[in-house]
């Protein structure tokens, strides 16, 4: 029986697509630079079919990949040619909610924001993907998933407490649970983030917290991102945690105001949606701290939402940042790096002169609390040689950040587009040791392969006497 | 004879490490040797590697609220560095002179657990020494990073088994100006149980919320921090009064606070995983043995403290918390137990293969973890 046929025994034949234009849909996740066809996608219902899929593709030896609602950015869904694809949206399910205890338990493929609508209006799930309508709790398991909240609350690996899992054999595994600290090794902290290679999560248990009391924002507008840079670390050397604390340079700022109108003024050089949430006395002293600190910096305008209206309006323009690129150029490629907060004036100095060099433009909008940037490299696709010079000059940048003492990704993830990157964050030793990991949990390799690791890597016996592998004298593989 | 070595270089270290493990011979990491006690014990003879030589803070980017700190570094040293610039690692564990390296193996915290979460949530990044003398990094130092598997995690709370941690790159928070306290009493297990689930439900933002009991009383601790901390702990105080605790507001709570963490330590600490609404359970439990506990109201994280250790009361204790698992901590010398208890067989065959990859040689703090691991 054909690899095919068991699969739709397994979750029934209209559960299976094999179909080339339906697969189609399937050749890309967010990063659209990248498409492979898949051989075949299955969409399991339960943890049992996705057990059953999984042990089908081991013993066929065949290799795939998960995905959920494939809005991740750095092609870490991205399909193996001939591979098997497995689609975990049906798998939508929110199958306990204990808010005493502050727990949810739910399926991989329920949505981000579902999880804080089942536990609203008093409580929510702080990550906060700008994604948050489709991404899934099980992309959001594998990525690590941040967001413009992550400064103050932290990321998901913070709100995971217990997974239940199909390994790469097949085999069910139940680590963690409800409770922390559950003796053992923490596989759970393991598992989050490692961007669908060790198995897939079939039930996830999340810890929610209490929505604050009080939300306060306001929007900065400077006139470069140097000044609103020196507010930021003057905020945070004031002892305040801020929620979120956004920056967006002038490009982004015009391209944004374009496409919304929220009101940003077009010349502005920088733009900073600072938002403090928390108690309502803290949060009313630091917030008028806030406001000082600004008027004090020589801020051009100050503008406070007055009510949820308002606030909606500033975040606008924000979260429309990356959309609104279409405006300024035709193609844009999105990077994710990190750098300590404090070089941020250097970096950006930098990167201003590297886009000169290479004639592009770059548009910059970040989470200035954690250093976390997205520079926006744009370029027209049409125009010969102009895609490989923004690739190239996405390179060069994700190099000044790491040479800053950064990474190459806060949120997005490695996937298949920034592997080609950890040689510059990790050594020979360090990716060794991520291969221990992995090798633990599948041997084989045959989950999500050719994701996070710069080449191919085996799993041997470690160690003992060196033995070259047939793969290793053909010089497609090298040894750990 | 029992051996031991204090190298000064994660390279002597490691090397250090890579000899034993090319003998097979066992190897017991230390730092202050503050939690000797806890684990299994590892086989006497096993050479004693320590920490301590490895004792720089290597960087306190105080702009940037991170640090790198070497394992030997104390706690308490690093504390009044980062205090001189109005900043603190948010982890409060009974330290004493325990070091970094030995909290974030043991996975120990404190009060302070509640809002900021314990060394798996502030560890950024780790270097590690394994067996086969590979010194390998994970993490970085920036607060946001997804490059790579998360080995620190894997790493912390370890105790040691998978190979010695050699530097960890740790968040840091912003000093609390002020703090306020409002206490709540009840000798009403179950009372107590709701007030601490409406104020872990309720919007006030407590910078630490904690339960004890002893003898068929309690009491609940919600502690707020910030420039406004009374206005705050005056508003739990109205709610705890709601809810039916005999109440009152203390501002001067550091000697309080210290309270809740020293309870942590004692002739024999049993550690439960429990959550908020199994805490009327554990304090009937505890009545019928005569125990006292403390521990982290809204995480359901507890300790409990026996003046008269036995193993029979450790047993009757686990069987009427579970499926709270219940670890031993400190314990007189000499007590047989397990000190961890039962383990889910699926998870502890996956550990025994992560054990197997970064430790080949088995000789990592052998036998002294979960499962014999």
């Amino acid at each position: 029986m054909s690899l095919t046929e068991r699969f739709r025994g397994i979750v029934g034949a209209e559960h299976v697509i094999t179909h080339e234009q339906q697969l189609a849909t399937y050749e890309s996740d967010g990063l659209l630079q990248y498409a492979v066809t898949p051989g075949v996608v299955v969409l399991p219902g339960s943890a049992g079919e996705v057990a059953a899929v999984v042990r089908a593709c081991h013993e066929a030896g065949t290799p795939w990949v998960a995905r959920g609602a494939g809005s991740g950015l750095s092609g870490g869904a991205l399909p193996v040619a001939d591979g098997v694809l497995i689609a975990l949206t049906r798998m939508r399910r929110i199958l306990a909610v204990e808010l005493d205890d502050g727990r949810v338990l739910v399926e991989p493929g329920v949505t981000n924001i579902a999880v804080s609508q089942a536990v609203a209006p008093a409580h929510f799930f702080p990550p906060d993907p700008s994604s948050q309508i489709v991404c899934t709790i099980g992309g959001n398991v594998a990525e690590n998933s941040g967001g413009a909240h992550c400064f103050k609350y932290g990321f998901t690996t913070n709100y995971v407490t217990g997974l239940e899992l199909v390994l790469p054999d097949g085999s069910e595994v139940t680590l963690g649970g409800r409770e922390l600290d559950r003796p053992g090794l923490d596989l759970v902290g393991a598992f989050v983030g490692s961007e669908g290679t060790l198995g897939i999560a079939t039930r996830i248990w999340l810890r929610v917290v209490p929505k604050p009391e009080s939300v306060r924002t306001l929007v900065a507008f400077f006139g470069s991102t140097v000044e609103a840079g020196e507010v930021v670390s003057e905020i945070v050397a004031g002892g305040i945690v801020p929620g979120a604390i956004e920056m967006m340079d002038n490009l982004s700022i015009r391209a944004a105001e374009g496409a919304t109108g929220a009101g940003y003024p077009p010349d502005a050089g920088a733009a900073l949606v600072v938002e403090l949430d928390g108690s309502e006395a803290e949060c009313a002293t630091r917030f008028d701290q806030v406001v000082a600190i600004c008027e004090r910096a020589g801020a051009d305008s100050v503008r406070v939402a007055r009510d949820e209206a308002e606030r909606e309006l500033i975040w606008r323009a924000r979260k429309a940042a990356f959309a609104a690129m279409g405006r300024i150029a035709p193609n844009y490629y999105v990077q994710d790096s990190v750098i300590p907060r404090t070089r941020l004036a250097e970096v950006l100095g930098r990167i201003e002169e590297l886009a000169a060099e290479h004639e592009l433009r770059v548009a910059n909008v970040f989470h200035a609390g954690d250093g976390n940037l997205h520079p926006l490299v744009c370029y027209d696709g049409r125009v010969p040689g102009e895609p490989e010079r923004a690739e190239e000059l996405a390179g060069k940048i994700v190099k000044v950040c790491v040479d800053a003492g950064g990474s190459i990704t806060g949120e997005h993830g490695v996937g298949v587009d920034k592997k080609r990157y950890m040689p510059a964050m990790f050594d020979e030793p360090d990716l060794a040791a991520f291969q221990r990991l992995r090798c633990a949990f599948d041997p084989e390799q045959r989950a999500n392969p050719g994701k996070v690791m710069p080449t191919p890597r085996l799993c041997g016996e470690v160690p003992g006497p060196y033995r070259r592998h047939p793969l290793e004298e053909a010089g497609v593989a090298e040894r750990f | 004879m029992q051996l031991a070595e204090r190298p000064t270089t994660r390279e002597a270290l490691a090397a250090a490490l890579a000899a034993a493990g090319e003998a097979g011979s066992p190897v017991r990491f230390a730092g202050a040797g503050t939690k000797a006690g806890w684990a299994a014990p590892v086989a006497a003879h096993a050479l004693e590697l320590s920490t301590l030589g490895l004792d720089r803070i290597v960087e306190h980017n105080a702009g940037d609220l991170t640090a790198v700190l070497e394992a030997g570094v104390p706690l308490a040293r690093a504390q009044e560095t980062f205090a001189r610039a109005g900043q603190m690692l948010a982890l409060d564990p009974p330290a004493g002179d325990a070091t970094i390296g030995g909290i974030v193996a043991s996975g120990d915290s404190g009060p302070l657990r509640a809002r900021y979460g314990g060394p798996r949530d502030l560890v950024v990044g780790m270097r590690v020494a394994l067996s086969d003398g590979t010194i390998a990094k994970s993490g970085g130092k920036v607060i946001k990073n997804v490059a790579g598997y998360d080995l620190a995690k894997l790493f912390t709370g370890a105790f040691g088994t998978l190979g010695a941690i050699l530097e960890v790159a740790v968040r840091l928070h912003p000093l609390a100006p002020e703090t306020a306290t409002a206490a709540g009493s009840s000798s009403d297990a179950d009372r107590l149980g709701r007030a601490a689930i409406a104020l872990a439900r309720s919007p006030l933002e407590h910078h630490g919320l904690d339960l004890r009991w002893a003898r068929g009383g309690g009491t609940l601790l919600a502690r707020f921090a910030g420039v406004t901390p009374r206005a705050q702990a005056e508003a739990a105080e109205r709610l705890l009064r709601a809810e039916g605790l005999d109440t009152e507001l203390i501002e001067a709570d550091d000697a309080l606070w210290e309270e809740q963490r020293e309870g942590q330590r004692g002739p024999l600490v049993l550690k439960v995983s429990a959550l908020p609404s199994r805490f009327p359970a554990l304090a009937r439990a505890l009545d019928a043995v005569g125990g006292r506990a403390l521990g982290r109201a809204a995480l359901g994280l507890y300790w409990i403290r026996l003046e008269q250790p036995s193993a029979e009361t450790v047993g009757r204790l686990r069987r009427e918390l579970a499926p709270s698992p219940c670890v031993v901590l400190d314990r007189p010398a000499g007590l047989e137990l397990d000190p961890w208890g039962p383990a889910d067989p699926g998870a502890l065959a996956l550990m025994r293969r992560v054990k197997r990859a970064f430790d080949p040689a088995g000789v990592c703090n052998p036998r002294a973890y979960v499962g014999g691991l």
